[in-house]
């Protein structure tokens, strides 16, 4: 695995608009992005309404999974390339979500939305229909996502990666400020947890920064490379972006994206806080 | 749960005994900017939050009392402004060049 296999750039995207079998997603935290205009041909996924179970905490069961990708017209054998706001954000969470399910060839647009519109490249507000498929997901892949009580047992033992801002970190803020600050849960992190924002790896235009910088930034903040490691973040979509940098850019193993993340741990009742 | 809300417009529904709001617009050659990125950095310069301006070139965040740094992208240019917020609603304009 390495960058090319899972990335492509924007120039690659807008010369290879309209290839069969190429599959544009575009996966939004603000969803009306995508109605006042998106990539000529790509399909829309509601990081809220199409990828969360509407009843339980948790992502989609396998068969729903089946089913939304279906009725968006992506087929197994399709190379999707996701992209979209907040610095591909969702996109990565996107991602990490086509991997637990076992889709073969899933990659991410560099710089996603914000890059695209930046360079002043064309949007579209056609909408798109793709005939539906008969899509068959893999049983989920645990191996890349953490539950709460490995976090907890992780605490002193593997790098337990905290990507949100110094100051949620710290316990200063407790949501990223775009957002209304929640007064539910305690403030702070997992102890022993290394803050290494998400940020970091992203250049100012949202695109990733080179796998040599990628690099030195990990060594220097305290990341071990003889252990395991669990990201999180809020609510698990800035650490699928930490995690896609660890485990698929830079090729490491045994990452796993914890999405109870904050929301989860700063609600339980009886586990170790730092502050 | 974490849909970006509508940028700029009015204040209802938001406690401002309780929230550090930092709002206001982007302007470039006496006009607002509209799909500007605005980010919010922290005292040491590191990523706090980042929102796209409203068709009126308005943006807002949620913050804590504080020194803040804003710095707007749009494909006209660049700009950057700094603050001491404080409880209650904060407003400022970014000019890019």
């Amino acid at each position: 695995m390495s960058r090319n296999d899972v990335l492509v750039t924007v120039d690659w995207v807008q010369e290879n608009l309209g290839r069969p079998g190429l599959v544009l997603v575009e996966v939004d935290e603000d969803t009306t992005a995508y109605d006042g205009g998106h990539i000529e041909g790509a399909v829309k996924l509601d990081w809220k309404k199409d990828l969360q179970d509407p009843l339980r905490r948790d992502y989609l069961d396998k068969s729903a999974f089946e089913e939304l990708l279906s009725s968006r017209g992506i087929g197994n054998d399709d190379t999707v390339v996701l992209y979209g706001g907040n610095n591909n954000w969702f996109a990565a969470y996107a991602y990490w979500y086509f991997k637990i399910y076992g889709h073969g060839d899933v990659k991410l647009m560099d710089g996603g939305r914000k890059k695209w519109e930046l360079d002043g490249r064309p949007l579209s507000k056609d909408p798109v229909e793709r005939p539906a498929t008969q899509y068959r997901a893999s049983e989920p892949d645990l191996s890349i996502r953490a539950f709460r009580d490995e976090v907890v047992a992780s605490i002193g033992s593997k790098n337990i990666v905290d990507v949100r801002s110094p100051d949620e970190f710290s316990g200063k803020i407790l949501a990223p400020a775009h957002l209304p600050q929640e007064q539910s849960q305690r403030a702070g992190h997992v102890p022993t947890a290394i803050n290494i924002p998400w940020s970091k790896a992203a250049n100012e235009d949202g695109t990733f920064k080179s796998d040599e910088e990628l690099a030195k930034l990990y060594a220097e903040q305290g990341y071990d490379e003889s252990k395991p490691t669990i990201a999180y973040c809020r609510i698990g979509e800035r650490s699928s972006h930490t995690w896609f940098v660890l485990r698929e850019l830079l090729g490491k193993t045994d990452v796993k994206n914890y999405d109870g993340s904050w929301v989860e741990y700063g609600s339980l009742v009886g586990v170790p806080i730092e502050k | 749960m974490c849909g970006a809300p509508k940028q700029g417009g009015v204040l209802d529904g938001i406690d401002l005994s309780t929230q550090t709001v930092i709002q206001g617009s982007v302007w470039h050659d006496g006009a607002p900017v509209a799909g500007a990125y605005v980010r919010l950095l922290d005292s040491t310069d590191e990523f706090t939050a980042e929102v796209v301006t409203s068709p009126e070139g308005e943006f807002r965040f949620f913050a804590a009392p504080g020194p803040w740094k804003l710095r707007a992208l749009a494909a006209v240019g660049k700009g950057e402004r700094t603050l001491d917020a404080e409880v209650g609603l904060n407003e400022t304009t970014v000019v890019v060049e």
